[in-house]
């Protein structure tokens, strides 16, 4: 097992970013629904390389746990938010983001 | 050049090409195909690590239930094709630059730990990982929250039915 710790840590640093850039170059609000997924996955990817850097030891077992827990709150998350962009569809007609605007003031 | 380390870097480059062709696709359905592919490449590297319950879990939960969710929203509303920038031109190289450098930013603050994990990782052996050894601590030291889970999710159900029924009624 040759894999430096450094390199996961990157790879997920490299995936969060390209989540960020999702959410702010894109309109359709599905697809930054999805950027937001990203996010979440490569934090994922964070806490299980870091329990594998630990790995001998039973307490590293946490980390997965806590995987397990953020991939539930994922799944929670992405229900409801996507009834709110069918009511918003169904409200306004459209997902874009910029249509969107009744609350600018 | 171990073995190991040739696996981990194809699929970080698959993981990385994915996630560009998802930002990429002006179509929102390649868009979710390609957010698939990052989620299964993302599954056999935590095989790598291994994870090997976790990577089941990535398979069934995100891309299998929670991409057919996102695919069936997309049908249900339709495929606008999106023109990326939009009325602002600027908009996008701005993004890309404030990206950039809140990559440089993670990458510099993640990578100081990271150092002082050393460069190698331990033998974990077989049990490290496996359904048996993470429900040990899920269902002894983490039970609690695995119940509020259960009631978080049923909240989120019952949520997401008032949501998409409030506009009927308000209709009729």
């Amino acid at each position: 097992m040759n894999i430096p710790p450094a390199y996961v840590l990157a790879l997920s640093g490299i995936l969060f970013a390209m989540g960020v850039l999702g959410v702010m170059i894109r309109r359709n609000a599905i697809v930054i629904f999805m950027s937001i997924e990203l996010m979440l996955n490569s934090a994922n990817l964070v806490l299980i390389g870091a329990a594998r850097a630990m790995a001998p030891a039973v307490e590293a077992l946490r980390g997965h746990v806590f995987v397990f827990f953020v991939i539930a709150v994922a799944a929670a998350e992405v229900a409801v938010g996507l009834a709110l962009i069918v009511a918003i569809f169904r409200t306004k007609g459209t997902i874009d983001v910029d249509e969107v605007s009744s609350l600018r003031g | 050049m171990t073995l190991d380390l040739l696996l981990f870097l194809g699929l970080a480059l698959i993981a990385v090409l994915a996630a560009a062709g998802m930002l990429a696709s002006r179509d929102a359905v390649y868009s979710a195909l390609f957010l698939v592919l990052n989620f299964l490449t993302v599954a056999m590297l935590y095989l790598l690590l291994n994870a090997a319950f976790i990577a089941m879990v990535q398979v069934t939960v995100y891309a299998g239930a929670i991409m057919v969710l996102f695919l069936f929203v997309i049908m249900l509303l339709g495929t606008g094709r999106e023109v990326i920038g939009g009325p602002q031109r600027w908009q996008p190289a701005l993004a890309v630059l404030l990206v950039a450098a809140l990559a440089g930013e993670i990458l510099f603050i993640l990578l100081g730990p990271a150092a002082q994990m050393g460069t190698e990782m331990l033998a974990a052996g077989p049990q490290f990982g496996s359904p048996a050894s993470v429900g040990r601590v899920l269902f002894s030291e983490y039970l609690v929250p695995f119940e509020v889970i259960s009631i978080l999710l049923l909240v989120a159900m019952v949520g997401a039915i008032v949501i998409t029924r409030v506009q009927r009624r308000s209709q009729s």
